[in-house]
């Protein structure tokens, strides 16, 4: 054994108690572990753990894999405690795993009602634990409490209606005794909110509607009966500033997507990122990107919080790579505009005023015929996981350029439970991967990783793919750099140049952020792909 | 257990000798029960009004091959759908509820789940090897949803007769290491080269079976028997309480 690993071995106790959220808090204090679905609260993929290297990554190979017993996108990133590892079997199994041998040591299964509705596949994106307990959201409007030790559920909450077209996604976003979660839905006319439940009981403890009923400030952003069907879902895991005892979240389009006739008015608070009171659920403040949206741009992204200096001063910020296109750092005490810069071709606004605010042009906007528009409706990134390198100091976005779609606005009539979305976009680029084979140019549009400097905004370098991506992105404190694609390649990085330094074919889409955790000192990386998910380490010597 | 209730429907002298089935075969009838039937006649056959499927209480068969028959057919015009069953499989959903008739039989009734409640937090010490959503130790088998799959007769059995073997998904695990130590807990999962088991600390834990000097897998039951401990009442509230206790309801409502 290595002089190294002896020394991690004997640093970190394989061994130890319940998840408070104290660890939660401190999760840098122990690389061994993801104890949160972006693998800290501070939202930012990045692992501390250096044993794998730009020099060694030549040497990964496959440790093992879990084929799942489903043939949904594998889109859930796995939490890793104490060398178990946890995961969800779509649409809403849950496994416990030996992280180093891939045994299962129990399934919970869920058969969620046939009424459920969803847009875009049965999926679910994770889980979130605090004690002894995992918290799962279900794609027919539940949120289950499940025993780790054992599978068995603890409680069970409706959330929304499934059959209305409420469902839940993303990983739930534990802060201090609360499970945060909000509601996916956009193409069936919700109203979407955001609620945090008392971990040990289910109860509810506070909801914010992320669109504001009448008598609340924002109302008047919507024409008419328009707030009670108008989207602004939540689909991917926010982040917590302990400081601030703040939880950011980024929220859904407004519905129908493409036709806004429907909803004249500014949208509140769809598209847009909300700061809310952990506490109590009270807003803070917003940052809309995407007024009056008419393209489908979810702001539903990892909002990442970094501290760097700004500008001279040490500044608490926020990086947010737009499904609209721009990138944008935000101050996330207060919500103030620092910067915004388009990452891929963008031709919907003419640029950002001074205060964030798009500039827009009435020609590009959605017509009858349909309107060419970049980027097309699934945006030049979307929700898979951004990373923020504290230390290489790059931010890293999966990106889909020269990506376009042709929008057209058709009518649109709420049914409950019945798509509600006013048009149909069409594009050379799939929303979903559909076939096994691509013969598309790049100026058709292609996948790539990109990564910029926050500060001057200026791109550092580029990873280009054939195909889109709808991988996440992780880093490394050894400056490695983790994604994958559509094409089934996941890839080991060099983060600092772009290099490419080792690569697989997995075989199926990889459409998850990947992680990284230990074991008895040993670093492991591991990702989905089509319907499995792979484990990966440094060759034994 | 199966084995026992399997003799009982024999001796009730029930429609069952027109065929003969094994125990698993009449297991597998209960598994499909559960998993096709349950959501409209529920866990023990009573809750569409008129028929008692665990009391031989039928409204239009007259023997297994009709039952059989309709459970693959369904009935026209009412809520009981067609099945994708074979004549075979029918028939041991049929052995199954023949089965629960002589099950469902206690030598006690009329517990109070109440009272049954307290027994099982007090006197009973349930809680120091069984967890109910949540709260107790994780020993034996998780009881949150134990009135579902378990009836009166058979919890009344389990709590008396505690020499039989341990159902599969509840065994133990027992393994001494090269240097001595030993490693019990309950066994999850296993295959040629490891075992999964939840170890005495509450710990999930893989055991290299190469790390081993000798295991066993313990197919009796653990669970002391409450024969000598518990008056034929106190039996009886307990027996109420375990039946009461339902899981976490598929509706997401919150049970307590």
């Amino acid at each position: 054994m290595k002089l190294q690993w002896l020394l991690l071995l004997l640093m970190v106790p394989n061994v130890r108690g319940q998840v408070s959220f104290d660890r939660i808090l401190e999760a840098n204090k122990e690389p061994q572990n993801w104890l949160t679905y972006s693998g800290s609260l501070m939202g930012q993929r990045y692992s501390p753990l250096t044993q794998i290297t730009p020099a060694n990554a030549k040497d990964l190979e496959l440790q093992w894999v879990f084929q799942a017993h489903s043939l949904e996108k594998y889109e859930a990133t796995p939490l890793v405690v104490d060398g178990i590892l946890y995961t969800v079997q779509a649409p809403n199994d849950v496994v416990a795993i030996d992280a180093v041998t891939g045994r299962v040591f129990w399934v919970f299964e869920y058969a969620p009602s046939p009424e459920a509705r969803v847009c875009c596949g049965r999926v679910n994106r994770g889980l979130a634990i605090l004690g002894d307990t995992l918290f799962m959201g279900t794609i027919d409007g539940h949120l289950l409490a499940i025993d780790s030790k054992t599978g068995k559920s603890i409680w069970n909450v409706t959330v929304a209606r499934g059959e209305a077209g409420y469902s839940l996604m993303h990983a739930p976003l534990v802060v201090k005794d609360k499970v945060i979660v909000g509601v996916a839905g956009g193409e069936f006319g919700i109203r979407g909110f955001l609620a945090a439940y008392d971990a040990r009981t289910g109860k509810q403890d506070w909801k914010f509607n992320t669109i504001p009923g009448p008598g609340e400030p924002g109302h008047e952003t919507w024409a008419g009966d328009s707030w009670q069907h108008g989207g602004a879902s939540v689909w991917v895991t926010g982040s917590y500033d302990p400081q601030l005892n703040l939880t950011y979240w980024g929220i859904g389009n407004p519905g129908p997507d493409w036709n806004s006739d429907l909803r004249a008015g500014t949208n509140l608070y769809s598209d847009s990122v909300v700061a809310l009171d952990a506490d109590t659920g009270k807003l803070k403040w917003y940052f809309q990107f995407s007024p009056h949206d008419d393209f489908d741009y979810d702001s539903v992204q990892v909002p990442v919080l970094a501290d760097m200096e700004w500008k001279g001063v040490m500044r608490r910020v926020m990086l947010w790579a737009n499904r609209n296109g721009f990138y944008y750092v935000l101050d996330r005490t207060t919500g103030e505009f620092l910067q915004g810069k388009p990452f891929a071709k963008v031709t919907w606004t003419s640029g950002l005023d001074d205060g964030g605010h798009p500039v827009r042009i009435a020609a590009a906007n959605p017509s009858r015929e349909g309107t060419l528009v970049y980027p097309g409706v699934q945006g030049a990134t979307n929700w898979y996981s951004p990373s923020y390198s504290p230390h290489t100091g790059l931010f890293y976005i999966p990106t889909w350029e020269n990506y376009s779609s042709v929008f057209n606005k058709l009518p649109g009539e709420f049914v409950e439970g019945r798509r509600y979305t006013g048009g149909a976009p069409r594009s050379p680029v799939p929303s979903l991967k559909g076939t096994q084979v691509i013969y598309r140019t790049e100026a058709e549009g292609y996948g790539a990783i990109r990564a910029f400097d926050p500060k001057t905004g200026v791109r550092k370098w580029e990873f280009k793919m054939a195909d889109v991506t709808g991988s996440g992105v992780l880093t490394t404190a050894s400056d490695l750099l983790f994604a994958g694609g559509r094409e089934g390649y996941f890839w080991a990085l060099d983060a600092r140049t772009g290099a490419e330094l080792w690569r697989v074919n997995t075989g199926g889409d990889v459409a998850s952020g990947p992680m990284s955790f230990s074991v008895n000192g040993r670093q492991y990386i591991s990702v989905s792909a089509g319907n499995s998910l792979f484990t990966y380490a440094l060759r034994r010597n | 257990m199966i084995r026992l209730f399997f003799c009982l429907a024999l001796a009730a002298g029930c429609l069952f000798a027109q065929h003969s089935f094994t125990p698993i075969d009449v297991e597998d009838g209960g598994r499909l029960y559960r998993a096709n039937c349950t959501i409209c006649h529920g866990a023990e056959g009573n809750e569409v009004a008129g028929i008692d499927l665990g009391h031989n209480k039928f409204r239009r068969a007259k023997d297994d091959d009709d039952i059989a028959a309709i459970i693959r057919t369904g009935i026209p015009g009412t809520a009981m759908p067609p099945n994708n069953f074979s004549d075979f499989q029918s028939l041991t959903i049929v052995a199954y509820l023949r089965s629960i008739a002589a099950a469902t039989a206690t030598t006690t009734s009329g517990g109070d789940a109440g009272r049954g409640k307290a027994i099982y937090d007090g006197k009973g010490a349930c809680a120091s090897c069984h967890r109910i959503r949540g709260a107790g130790a994780r020993t034996g088998p998780d009881l949150s949803d134990i009135g579902n799959s378990r009836l009166a007769g058979e919890l009344e059995r389990a709590l008396i007769d505690t020499a039989a073997e341990a159902p599969e998904q509840n065994r133990h695990f027992r393994g001494v290491t090269k240097d001595g130590a030993t490693v019990t807990g309950t066994l999850l999962n296993e295959d040629k080269y490891s075992v999964q088991i939840l170890d005495s600390k509450d710990r999930l834990v893989s055991v290299q079976r190469a790390s081993l000097r000798e295991s066993s897998i313990i197919e009796k039951a653990l669970m002391p028997s409450y024969k000598d401990k518990l008056n034929a009442k106190e039996l009886a509230d307990i027996v109420s309480y375990l039946v009461s206790l339902k899981g976490v309801s598929l509706k997401g409502v919150e049970l307590q």
